[in-house]
């Protein structure tokens, strides 16, 4: 039986903006996240993530306008993330049209919050997003706040104690490779999935369709969370009007609009259509 | 004029599932909907659609304490259409071996069962099983006055879930889907009744064509029991 595997695109944004950063750090803006998420849908996407880049760092939720935009029209599975801190939260983002929701922070502040979830919930909804940096001595380390604070937990031990708590699916992300295009980091998650019955999604570094491949083959991943390569793709091949953002945020790149060469330029359908020649499932 | 009547469905709402993605599909395929708990207005709509994420156990005890269990039985044997989704589907059946076992719905015969692992033992099936998986749909399915009728064989739906149903009577399978080395039953219809394990909500176009077959047949369906 050949693995199934889900191309997920990972819209991350900031206020009414799609953002990419590299390392989750100098936010360049994009354009309009129901823009991206619309052609997404169209053409071949099999879940969307939004994650608020911004809302664990000012306690506040921009997207609740955006999810309830995109899901009236948008019909596959929507998992959002980024300040999501309480139950009442969840339910808020659940209520206009999230299937899912990642949470991070709130998590390793308080673990009893994935169970709660997951009981108020079902365990299918509750994604814990793990977002590790690989230190010196070999260890992973979870990171919170968008990247920027140390918890001191090793990512790993935290993934199999967030499954054990109520987690349905895991969201693992090397923020080292983190929209560097360089590859993702097979070992964080291989070590993960391989200690874990839920399904384990790989994020952080795909710059090119053999380095999605690679991820499922070496690092077992069972779906893959993709922005870079899919975005500069849109980006490119579809001009739409440069004022379709708002001008809060970095917008140099939007003026300029050179793309970075770091990533491969292809379509969700050119990566499914790889996958598959290699004998891996998806939805074509 | 019939067809210009619109379609009013119930969204039973008992604290699980994904009420506002099935609400968003209905409206936009041109359904009228609520989204209830009260008997009531659930006996006053067109059709039920039973949700539901998370566990069996829970699921029947919360429709136990809101008192829905006699009135969602009345409903379906007083033949007016209910369509299961997902852990809605699993409820519809007369048990499940969900930590322990648990009595169910009983509208449709049968029993809701977990994944196993793989008999060759070699790989073994992550559980819950997410993601998009083939339905082949079956001749019943296949037929006019089914919610599949024109979806293409062999199409894609969205899945979450560990366990899944086996009905005693194999023939009111309407597809089949697998998963690992596991063929299971991935949808089904008995007369007013209609299950899915997958998502529609969630299948994209393919789904979304489900919703307006099943707004079809429920306004025909309608029709034909205030005609009698």
């Amino acid at each position: 039986m050949a693995r199934s595997v889900r191309i997920i695109p990972r819209l991350d944004i900031k206020g009414p903006n799609l953002v990419k950063g590299i390392k989750f750090e100098g936010l360049r803006v994009l354009g309009k996240p129901e823009d991206f998420a619309r052609y997404y849908y169209e053409n071949g996407a099999d879940e969307l993530i939004y994650i608020d880049a911004v809302a664990s760092l000012y306690e506040r939720n921009s997207l609740v306008d955006i999810i309830e935009k995109t899901s009236r029209q948008i019909f596959i599975p929507l998992t959002v993330g980024g300040g999501l801190r309480t139950i009442d939260d969840i339910r808020t983002v659940l209520r206009m049209g999230a299937d899912k929701v990642a949470i991070n922070t709130a998590a390793i502040r308080r673990p009893e919050l994935i169970s709660e979830a997951s009981r108020t919930f079902g365990s299918s909804t509750i994604v814990v997003s793990i977002e590790a940096i690989k230190r010196p001595d070999g260890v992973y380390e979870a990171y919170t706040e968008y990247g920027r604070e140390r918890s001191g937990i090793d990512a790993v031990e935290w993934a199999v104690r967030a499954v054990k708590l109520g987690a349905g699916e895991l969201m693992v992300t090397s923020i080292d490779r983190e929209g560097t295009g360089s590859g993702f980091d097979t070992v964080l998650t291989s070590k993960i999935a391989a200690l874990v019955p839920v399904p384990v999604i790989a994020g952080g570094g795909a710059g090119n369709t053999e380095d999605i491949f690679k991820a499922i083959s070496e690092g077992k991943a069972d779906a893959i969370s993709v922005a870079s390569m899919l975005h500069y793709n849109y980006f490119r091949h579809f001009k739409y009007e440069k004022s379709d953002f708002s001008s809060e945020g970095n917008i140099e790149f939007l003026k300029k609009g050179e793309v970075p060469a770091m990533v491969e330029d292809v379509s969700i359908n050119d990566i499914k259509r790889y996958l598959f020649d290699l004998g891996i499932c998806c939805r074509i | 004029m019939d067809n210009e009547q619109r379609v009013k469905i119930a969204i039973v709402d008992y604290g699980l599932g994904n009420l506002f993605s099935i609400k968003r599909a209905c409206e936009y395929v041109g359904m009228d909907t609520v989204i209830s708990s009260d008997s009531k207005e659930i006996l006053l709509s067109d059709a039920v659609i039973l949700p539901g994420v998370g566990a069996f156990g829970d699921a029947m005890g919360s429709l136990r304490r809101l008192d829905l269990v006699s009135p969602l039985k009345e409903t379906a044997l007083s033949g007016k259409y209910m369509i299961g989704i997902c852990l809605g589907m699993q409820l519809l059946m007369s048990e499940s071996f969900e930590f322990g076992r648990h009595d169910g719905l009983d509208l449709v015969k049968g029993q809701v069962v977990r994944f196993n692992e793989p008999a060759d033992g070699k790989r073994a099936l992550k559980v819950p099983s997410v993601g998009w998986r083939k339905i082949s749909i079956t001749e019943a399915g296949a037929s006019s006055g089914s919610p599949l009728y024109g979806i293409d064989n062999g199409s894609y739906m969205y899945f979450v879930h560990s366990f899944y149903v086996k009905p005693s009577d194999s023939s009111i399978a309407t597809s089949i889907s697998r998963y690992g080395d596991i063929e299971f039953v991935s949808s089904l219809r008995e007369g007013n009744i209609t299950g899915f394990q997958f998502h529609p909500e969630r299948s994209a176009n393919t789904g979304i064509q489900i919703y307006r077959n099943l707004k079809d047949i429920i306004r025909k369906h309608t029709k034909g029991i205030k005609d009698v």
